[in-house]
């Protein structure tokens, strides 16, 4: 008895190390290796960023975890589970927001519920929570024509939070809002990741979106398309948000990561 | 139209057009234009009767059960269409062929396989009609955006929930229009197969009417036939404008 809890304790304290975890994934179009022999490993509760150049995979090894790409060969896993298709465990956020145009906020927000078959007045209880957190709170009934890009993306997000899929992943999310409101998502972005219990998985080709948000940051280099880099920024997660951007260990990653990026940038 | 600084309501050219009619028929030039006044006093004598109420639903009984059939028979048809490839090179071809085809030459076919009665109507009806919905609505499939169907599989939906919830209603406003000049195509259709199936409906009256030489009646069916496609028609196209504030931000 007390072996089977020991073995019990371990298993689940492996478990919350790692999420979600990439093996030796290959992907191919033709002849052309879109992705070749990535393994990454995600931890719990952690934003991870995807960063690289245009044309490096990251993208393709997002929609591969989600199970909306399948690799030529390797595997991924979710909490310990074989991914073989879309699942509850995780949730997409588009880059651009994919919402159904005849449909409400508050309807978008609450169809990853409706297909999962959750019955109207409860999802649309849920969805309302989500909405108000994401601050559009008044606009239920909007339409996305009548919202502001931010203000859609803030539609996608509240969409995939309100399914509680552990694993959340978020593809460019920020690239077609402008800069401000980026810079006001990022901030929510690190509130989200300390107050949710949530593993996210975030792409992007901007270094300095990757080193402000992200407790760990895979770089991916293309041709073939690889992991060259993990750096874990750690000396300025824990301090005011407001001061990252001036800490000389940010503008040290910062720096460091475009020196190996720009002879990849043509 | 304008006329000095006088806005003039959407077709008033029409007044026109009857005028000219009116002075055409009253002139005596020929039998066949009868005054357009007394078409119209025909009209109203004609709206009420039996024949014409007997007329007028075994028409739109047709007629609606043709376009439901072309609808629900082509929308699915076009989805697919428009979602495979395989199927779409399979398909492509003959609704091209068939929507431009002259279907009237089909008629004495359909005759044959399903004999002379409203069945073979409603077959006819659906063929005028059918075409052109399927590749509207394969059109409208075809743009639909990517991310909207991979965020419908994303959150699990299922084949049929990704058919009614996403592929139908983004490419609504294609498949509207595609209704609309189906429909147009199913009067057509529907008064075809009343003159040469079964002379029945209002395909009996022009019949009656004009081997009789009853010339204003001819014209007064005619006239109420015309206003109720046309009715038909904008009331689509209303829809349609409804829809279309979406079709842009797919």
């Amino acid at each position: 008895m007390s072996q089977t809890k020991e073995a019990f304790a371990k298993a689940t304290a492996l478990d919350t190390e790692i999420a979600v975890s990439t093996r030796n994934i290959c992907k191919n179009y033709g002849a052309v290796e879109a992705l070749k022999n990535l393994s990454l490993d995600f931890p719990r509760g952690q934003l991870t960023s995807l960063l690289g150049p245009s044309g490096c995979g990251k993208t393709t090894l997002l929609k591969i975890i989600a199970g909306l790409l399948e690799p030529t060969s390797g595997e991924v896993e979710v909490n310990g589970r074989l991914v073989t298709g879309p699942g509850p465990n995780r949730a997409f956020v588009f880059q651009d927001f994919a919402l159904l145009p005849w449909a409400s906020v508050m309807r978008n927000v609450a169809f990853g519920l409706e297909l999962r078959g959750v019955a109207k007045s409860e999802r649309e209880a849920i969805a309302e929570r989500y909405i108000r957190e994401v601050g559009l709170a008044g606009f239920e009934k909007s339409f996305p024509h009548e919202l502001s890009g931010g203000m859609r993306q803030r539609v996608g997000l509240a969409r995939a939070l309100s399914v509680d899929a552990k694993v959340l992943l978020l593809d460019e999310p920020f690239s077609a809002v402008d800069e401000q409101t980026r810079r006001k998502f990022q901030e929510d972005m690190l509130n989200l990741v300390a107050h949710e219990n949530k593993t996210f998985i975030f792409v992007t080709h901007s270094i300095e979106e990757a080193v402000f948000i992200s407790d760990q940051i895979a770089i991916l280099l293309p041709r073939p398309s690889r992991v060259s880099e993990i750096i874990r920024p750690t000396g300025f997660r824990n301090r005011d948000m407001g001061n990252i951007r001036r800490d000389p260990e940010y503008l040290d990653i910062v720096d460091q990561i475009w020196a190996s990026l720009r002879s990849y940038v043509e | 139209m304008k006329i000095g600084n006088y806005q003039l309501p959407n077709m008033s050219s029409l007044l026109l057009w009857g005028l000219l009619w009116e002075i055409i028929g009253r002139s005596g030039m020929t039998f066949f234009v009868p005054p357009l006044s007394e078409v119209v006093m025909t009209l109203f004598s004609v709206i009420g009767t039996p024949a014409f109420i007997k007329a007028l639903s075994e028409t739109a009984y047709a007629f609606f059960a043709g376009v439901f059939f072309a609808i629900a028979i082509g929308v699915p048809i076009g989805v697919l269409m428009g979602k495979s490839r395989l199927i779409d090179e399979l398909l492509l071809p003959w609704v091209n062929m068939f929507l431009s085809a002259p279907l009237t030459a089909l008629v004495p076919v359909l005759m044959v396989l399903f004999g002379f009665g409203m069945k073979s109507i409603i077959i006819t009806t659906t063929l005028f009609a059918i075409w052109i919905i399927i590749l509207n609505t394969r059109a409208g499939v075809k743009q639909i955006n990517r991310s909207l169907i991979e965020m419908a599989r994303s959150f699990g939906a299922t084949a049929r929930d990704a058919f009614f919830k996403i592929y139908i209603w983004a490419a609504l406003p294609e498949i509207l229009n595609g209704v609309r000049i189906g429909v147009i195509r199913a009067v057509k259709g529907v008064i075809i197969g009343q003159l040469l199936i079964s002379i029945v409906g209002f395909g009996a009256l022009f019949e009656l009417y004009s081997a009789n030489f009853l010339m204003a009646h001819f014209w007064a069916v005619l006239i109420v036939l015309f206003a109720m496609a046309f009715a038909v028609s904008e009331l689509l196209a209303y829809l349609e404008r409804r829809v279309s504030y979406y079709a842009s931000t797919r």
